[in-house]
């Protein structure tokens, strides 16, 4: 299981949890599965195209993950993965 | 003789001709202000409104929440006037701000990403209220002053630059000051004045400043009597049109800059001849030259 942190503006689409556990081995798989999880979620993470909207920003380990494999970033048993929206193209959380 | 803060404001109105050819859309270049946004306008009357009070005196620490360009204005206006400046932002806020705002000597308090600007709004709050005898707190998004500025001259040099011509004022919104204090001036000029208030089309976006209302804390100045209608504007639609404004007007702005003028150039195609929509380009886009979205 890994944990994936949800902002504040968010928690209105996963039942006001903040932390949310599930499978996942990426990042990727990550994003996906908490989509498939909480429907109402996927257009504010997804573009039309499919693709994950480009100010979505995902942190592993305090890195984002934009400087690490991307969606192919692998996740441990137990690491959180943090979902936090850009401000002003900020990149460090 | 000048100082800073009388630099402030007297900004051109600028005509986009490629982008909007066969309309007239005009926008206020606020990024030549002197700290290079539009906060300027209400960081300065709140200042000003602080000291005219004798809240403000220069043994105590302006503090306050931001995202951003408030405060890099309260940081180069507490430098100019003597005062210490204390602010609370979320810690993804870009690293560009962060230098500035450290440069002009202010101190910053990183607050919790996940939490956005209520999170950094609740800890200045906190701050403020534990020591009132240390600290002066301008609270941007319940400040009257916020909205006086552009009551008293953002509004009134757009109605000057038109000649009284101006028909629509549109704007995204984030404390909503220049919203609310431009488009009061507006209709007390002329009642048929339209003021269209623009919104981010999901809680969850990159246009940084701006508030997604039903989401978030709803700022005690933000007047819901005053628009005429309310529209939504996506990220990618500001980031597409940022980066047009740069490529085909030469104009370097920021994101929610992109986001009122694609707002602007929609409504402009819906609207009849003669008609004339001002709108706010709100600050400069090398404060975004870490993001992606240039495509360069």
């Amino acid at each position: 299981m890994i944990t994936v942190l949800i902002p504040t503006a968010l928690r209105s689409f996963t039942e006001r949890q903040g932390a949310v556990q599930l499978e996942a081995g990426t990042v990727g798989q990550a994003v996906a599965a908490l989509a498939e999880n909480y429907p109402d979620l996927k257009q504010h993470l997804y573009d039309d195209q499919g693709q994950l909207r480009s100010f979505v920003n995902l942190f592993v380990g305090g890195r984002n993950v934009k400087t690490l494999e991307g969606l192919a970033t692998p996740l441990a048993e137990g690491e959180t993965l943090t979902l936090v929206p850009a401000i002003a193209g900020g990149r460090d959380a | 003789m000048m100082n800073i803060l009388d630099m402030v404001g007297h900004t051109p109105l600028l005509k986009l001709d490629k982008i909007a050819p066969e309309h007239n859309v005009l926008a206020k270049a606020e990024f030549v202000n002197p700290s290079g946004s539009v906060k300027d306008r209400a960081a300065r009357s709140m200042l000003l409104d602080g000291l005219a009070r004798g809240r403000l005196t220069r043994d105590k620490i302006i503090v306050d929440a931001t995202s951003g360009n408030t405060g890099i204005a309260y940081a180069m206006m507490g430098a100019s006037l003597g005062c210490g400046v204390q602010l609370y932002m979320p810690a993804n806020v870009s690293p560009e701000r962060k230098s500035l705002i450290r440069s002009y000597g202010a101190a910053i308090v990183e607050t919790d990403p996940l939490e956005s600007s209520d999170g950094a709004f609740l800890a200045a709050r906190a701050a403020a209220e534990t020591r009132p005898d240390l600290y002066f707190y301008p609270d941007q998004y319940n400040n009257p002053a916020n909205p006086q500025a552009h009551y008293d001259t953002t509004g009134l040099e757009i109605w000057e630059q038109t000649g009284g011509a101006v028909t629509h004022f549109i704007s995204l919104m984030g404390t909503s000051g220049t919203f609310v204090g431009t488009a009061r001036r507006l209709k007390d000029f002329k009642r048929a004045i339209r003021a269209v208030a623009v919104q981010p089309d999901s809680p969850f976006h990159g246009l940084e400043g701006t508030k997604h209302l039903a989401s978030t804390l709803v700022p005690g100045i933000y007047d819901p009597n005053l628009a005429d209608e309310v529209v939504t504007v996506s990220t990618e639609e500001a980031y597409a049109m940022t980066r047009r404004l740069a490529r085909e007007e030469g104009l370097l702005v920021g994101i929610s800059s992109g986001g009122n003028v694609a707002a602007a150039l929609r409504l402009a195609r819906t609207l009849p001849a003669g008609s004339l929509v001002a709108t706010i380009l709100c600050d400069s886009g090398s404060r975004y030259l870490s993001d992606s979205f240039w495509g360069v």
